[in-house]
């Protein structure tokens, strides 16, 4: 307990607020790094989920790609694009956008997929386009989905960011090995304190956004089909 | 790949040290999740309070959680008992939500005939409510086993040997052969102890088999027949659901 005591003076002290390795800067970095690559990772995923969600095609390939990301290492990713390009920044970006494609890609498919059918065929028989059917039918009822698999590829994002400090100077993990390397427990222990409470941060704002996202017609009509089954 | 031949034993050594880090946490999640997911199924304020601690849990980045442990439950942050335990806490916070929504999958007419015919609380939830549930438990446990095996590495950055050893030694001396045996490794080994779990299940489970194929079945015929003509057709779907 002692340590712990001494890792949240860490945190407190006025020197870790100074300077190039001040605590709110590699916050600051820790954030922006999380969140360019979820943009990266959106911007890919997205359409291409709600492209298999809408048609139907190519799902067997989005399922089994999920999958199989799933089982690939975190770390062994990382070094592996470490040593292609080289130290720095860079590895980290393209390993993480990697890594945050896949649940994004399932959260914009599944979110299309679990909507009834009989909704998306009531809305083409009163005539909507297929356009109009994606904005104003598909994509409403399917963004609490999509929105979770933005969460969890955050999460995982946040988490393996700290791993990333492993390969260049940058974000709370450097705290974490650099505290390795020089046996100073307080500033391991109070680094790892701030990643958690970052991702335990992002985790709550995410739950929140999921609640709200939830279009209100839905909210309303799901406690009567749960009583109809 | 001439690296992988000269250093056979080393990567067979790791996986032996990765099996030991990885199982214990796979059957240990399973064993806690149980009665933890059973508890949040039966009240509705332990359901809510169970889940979200859970939740949280999960939220919680591996390497700081490495960290942090040792601190709270007294190992040393290098020895393999600390990475179990942590490693058993997120199998756990997956396990405790399928075991709860597996749970609550069983029908409750099936439950109150379990009761009609004279099953005791304890028996039922034993011999009625945990098979009919077991192919969802059985899902999540998959999970649980792939994710364990690939969080396992992150160990090797603290200095608990692992596959993940392989990353990190390959790293600093620039072998890519090394890192690329790594993942390949681990990913094998992932599988093997999905198929693994998909035999288990399957031994224990043997009407899983069967039903699976009847699930299929009365998937095809609706969009021909109109609902209201096949009313004789709903007690052939299974209870499994």
């Amino acid at each position: 307990m002692n340590l712990l005591i001494e890792s949240i003076q860490w945190i407190l002290d006025p020197q870790n607020y100074v300077g190039g390795n001040a605590i709110p800067l590699r916050v600051l970095e820790h954030l922006g790094f999380t969140v360019a690559t979820l943009l990266i990772a959106s911007a890919v995923a997205i359409p291409a989920g709600f492209f298999i969600g809408h048609t139907g095609r190519g799902r067997g390939l989005a399922v089994s790609i999920s999958g199989a990301f799933r089982a690939i290492p975190t770390l062994g990713l990382l070094t592996l694009v470490a040593l292609s390009i080289g130290i720095g920044l860079g590895a980290p970006y393209v390993a993480l956008t990697i890594l945050a494609i896949p649940p994004i890609l399932a959260g914009a498919y599944t979110g299309f997929e679990a909507i009834d059918r009989r909704t998306i065929d009531a809305a083409r028989a009163v005539g909507m386009s297929e356009g109009q059917i994606v904005r104003g039918v598909e994509l409403p009822l399917g963004l609490p989905l999509l929105i979770g698999g933005i969460r969890s590829a955050a999460l995982q994002v946040i988490s393996t960011a700290t791993l990333a400090a492993y390969l260049a100077d940058f974000g709370l993990g450097r705290y974490l090995f650099t505290g390795l390397k020089t046996r100073d427990y307080a500033e391991m222990l109070g680094g790892s304190i701030l990643v958690i409470l970052l991702a335990l941060a992002l985790e709550g704002i995410f739950a929140t956004i999921q609640r709200f996202v939830v279009p209100r017609g839905v909210v309303s009509s799901r406690s009567r089909v749960v009583r109809v089954r | 790949m001439s690296w992988i031949w000269s250093n056979g034993d080393l990567i067979w050594d790791r996986t032996l040290d990765h099996l030991v880090l990885s199982v214990p946490p796979i059957i240990l999640s399973f064993l806690l999740a149980v009665p933890l997911g059973a508890l949040a199924n039966r009240y509705r304020a332990s359901r809510g309070a169970i889940l979200s601690s859970v939740g949280l849990l999960y939220a919680i980045p591996s390497l700081p959680l490495f960290i942090v442990l040792p601190v709270i439950v007294g190992t040393s942050a290098r020895s393999p008992l600390n990475l179990i335990i942590a490693l058993t806490l997120y199998g756990v916070a997956l396990m405790v939500r399928v075991v709860a929504d597996g749970l609550a999958s069983v029908d409750p007419d099936v439950r109150q005939s379990a009761a009609g015919v004279g099953f005791s609380s304890w028996s039922e939830f034993w011999q009625v409510e945990l098979p009919l549930a077991g192919p969802v438990l059985l899902a999540g446990l998959r999970v649980v086993a792939v994710s364990t095996v690939s969080l396992a590495t992150v160990g090797a950055v603290i200095g608990v040997q692992s596959l993940g050893s392989l990353f990190t030694d390959g790293f600093q001396r620039g072998i890519q052969a090394e890192i690329i045996a790594g993942i390949v490794a681990t990913v094998v080994l992932a599988l093997v102890l999905d198929g693994a779990l998909v035999l288990l299940g399957r031994l224990l489970m043997p009407w899983t088999r069967k039903s699976s194929s009847r699930v299929m079945l009365p998937l095809t015929p609706t969009p021909l027949t109109p609902t209201p003509l096949t009313p004789t057709t709903t007690p052939t779907t299974p209870v499994t659901r």
